[in-house]
């Protein structure tokens, strides 16, 4: 396999982007990823977007051969990758085997997501797709209340709060309020947080993400070109991906997500590195539990300490691990088919010390974890200087 | 458009929607619901046969939903669990004929024949299982 590298990066604000459909976000990010490798589009290769619900939110699909005409791309092979809200991520390592491969040298990944064209409810309906239709949605299930059940769980057998839960959401406003790409770009406070409406008990309103409208893309290159092209390539040291059962009834544990610990041991293992020698990581926090989880399940510290960990504020800006500087899901916003690039963004922003007034001091390794539904697909990558 | 349920989609469910109709597989004896086409321990070398559960299990986890699926609006807030049916697999359903603040880990439940949600005004009305208390629970 061949040497990969993140050679340029882009993404527009994520929020409620009324003005802009799947074409505009998808071409404003896709441009400036461009503008940022210095190529121009005639050099690249191939295309793979993530989008997860073209169909349910907007009513298109075939979005693969879209985004390749509205970022003027045609006729290069363009393919959608799809996994529910881990199809960011998996765009990110078809990219990167295409390269690996020896297929292609120069090749672009995105993702985009046009979620607030429709109401809240069937915004929900649509991600509950995401689950089981016939054996957890049918009989009341929504994303929220799925991870609600991990929460209740993990706070029954290790003794984590809705404090530490919550002192997630306030860790990743703090980093979203210095990210000027970020939804919400403001603080918030433990008591707002507890003090917000209930959704799914014990997840309240401020432990969730929100419906998101947004696109990132980065472009990919071989060992030799990325040489050429940049002076600051980031190296893809590590890429791997795991799946699980879609129902989360039908796990052995309800309180660890296997797919990402089978798909971090797998990096870890390519990268030759060890969980704490990360730096840097955007995890995925669709719910303020499932980023106890990620620290958790991905070995930054042991099953069931996450809360404390949150608590002690390990994974704040420059502690141990810096963990979702971006904001997150939570604070940067979760277009789902978009975040698992936006992820990738962050990385190579942080390592090349581009990431302005949230730069992590020596940042050398960085790693991304995506998942799909609840824990059903789970995507890891790790990324260094 | 949210995704409408059809005669057929939900006709096929039946027998396992109503009467919890699974399988077990004899070559390593595991249990599964919903039944499943091939044994993932054993796959091709699985003899699967049908199995009727029993209904009786325990609360493995629980929360209170208070913002529904389309369908559901009428019924929030809810309690929706994860229970362990006594045979081992785990479903997802909701709890009740009790009071919400009541609803516990551990607390054993049996099957329940309930309406689960209605599609609109011109859809199907969709039925199948919840689950109840058995017996006192003190927690």
């Amino acid at each position: 396999m061949r040497k990969v590298a993140v050679v340029g990066v882009g993404m527009g604000k994520f929020g409620e982007r009324w003005e802009d459909g799947l074409r505009e976000l998808s071409a404003e990010a896709g441009v400036r990823a461009l503008e940022d490798a210095g190529i121009s589009g005639d050099a690249i290769q191939a295309l793979y977007i993530g989008n997860m619900s073209g169909g349910r939110f907007v009513g298109q699909e075939h979005v693969g051969a879209l985004i390749a005409d509205a970022m003027g791309l045609n006729p290069i092979p363009a393919t959608r990758v799809e996994a529910a809200c881990s199809s960011g991520g998996l765009a990110f390592r078809e990219a990167y085997l295409a390269i690996a491969s020896g297929e292609y040298d120069l090749v672009v990944a995105g993702g985009v997501e046009k979620m607030t064209d429709v109401l809240t409810g069937q915004a929900t309906t649509t991600l509950g797709g995401a689950a089981d239709q016939e054996w957890e949605t049918f009989f009341g299930a929504t994303f929220p209340s799925l991870y609600a059940l991990i929460a209740r769980r993990h706070m029954h057998e290790f003794g984590t709060t809705e404090e530490q839960m919550a002192e997630v959401a306030v860790k990743n406003h703090h980093n979203g309020a210095m990210n000027p790409f970020a939804q919400y770009q403001r603080e918030i406070k433990l008591e707002d947080v507890m003090n917000s409406s209930p959704v799914a008990s014990p997840l309240k309103l401020l432990d969730c993400s929100p419906i998101t409208d947004g696109a990132a893309a980065v472009v990919l290159a071989s060992d030799d070109l990325a040489r050429k092209l940049t002076d600051t390539p980031v190296w893809i040291k590590a890429s791997a991906q795991a799946s699980d059962t879609l129902a989360l009834h039908d796990r052995k544990s309800l309180t660890s997500l296997r797919a990402t610990v089978e798909a971090s041991r797998k990096a870890f293992s390519q990268a030759g590195i060890s969980p704490r020698d990360v730096n840097v990581a955007e995890v995925h926090d669709c719910f303020t539990i499932a980023e106890i989880l990620a620290v958790e399940d991905l070995g930054f510290v042991k099953k069931g300490e996450g809360g404390k960990a949150e608590e002690d504020e390990m994974f704040n800006l420059n502690s141990d691990i810096s963990v979702n500087t971006s904001g997150g899901l939570k604070a940067c916003g979760h277009p789902v088919g978009a975040t698992g690039i936006k992820q990738v963004v962050e990385a190579t922003l942080q390592l090349r010390g581009d990431a302005g007034k949230r730069q992590v001091d020596r940042a050398e390794l960085a790693l991304t974890h995506n998942v799909g539904g609840s824990g059903a697909t789970a995507v890891v990558h790790i990324l260094s200087r | 458009m949210p995704h409408r349920k059809t005669i057929p989609g939900v006709w096929r469910r039946y027998p396992q929607r109503y009467r919890l109709l699974g399988n077990r597989c004899e070559t390593c004896g595991e249990y599964f619901f919903p039944p499943r086409t091939v044994c993932p321990n054993c796959r091709r070398n699985g003899k699967l046969v049908d199995y009727v559960f029993s209904g009786r299990g325990k609360i493995e986890s629980f929360t209170i939903v208070y913002t529904p699926p389309d369908g559901m609006e009428m019924q929030a807030p809810y309690a929706l669990a994860l229970i362990k049916l006594e045979e081992g697999p785990m479903v997802t359903a909701q709890v009740v004929d009790v009071d919400l603040d009541k609803v516990k880990i551990g607390m054993p439940v049996k099957l329940a024949f309930r309406r689960i949600s209605e599609d609109r005004d011109d859809g199907v009305i969709n039925y199948g299982y919840k689950f109840v208390p058995d017996g006192d629970f003190k927690g």
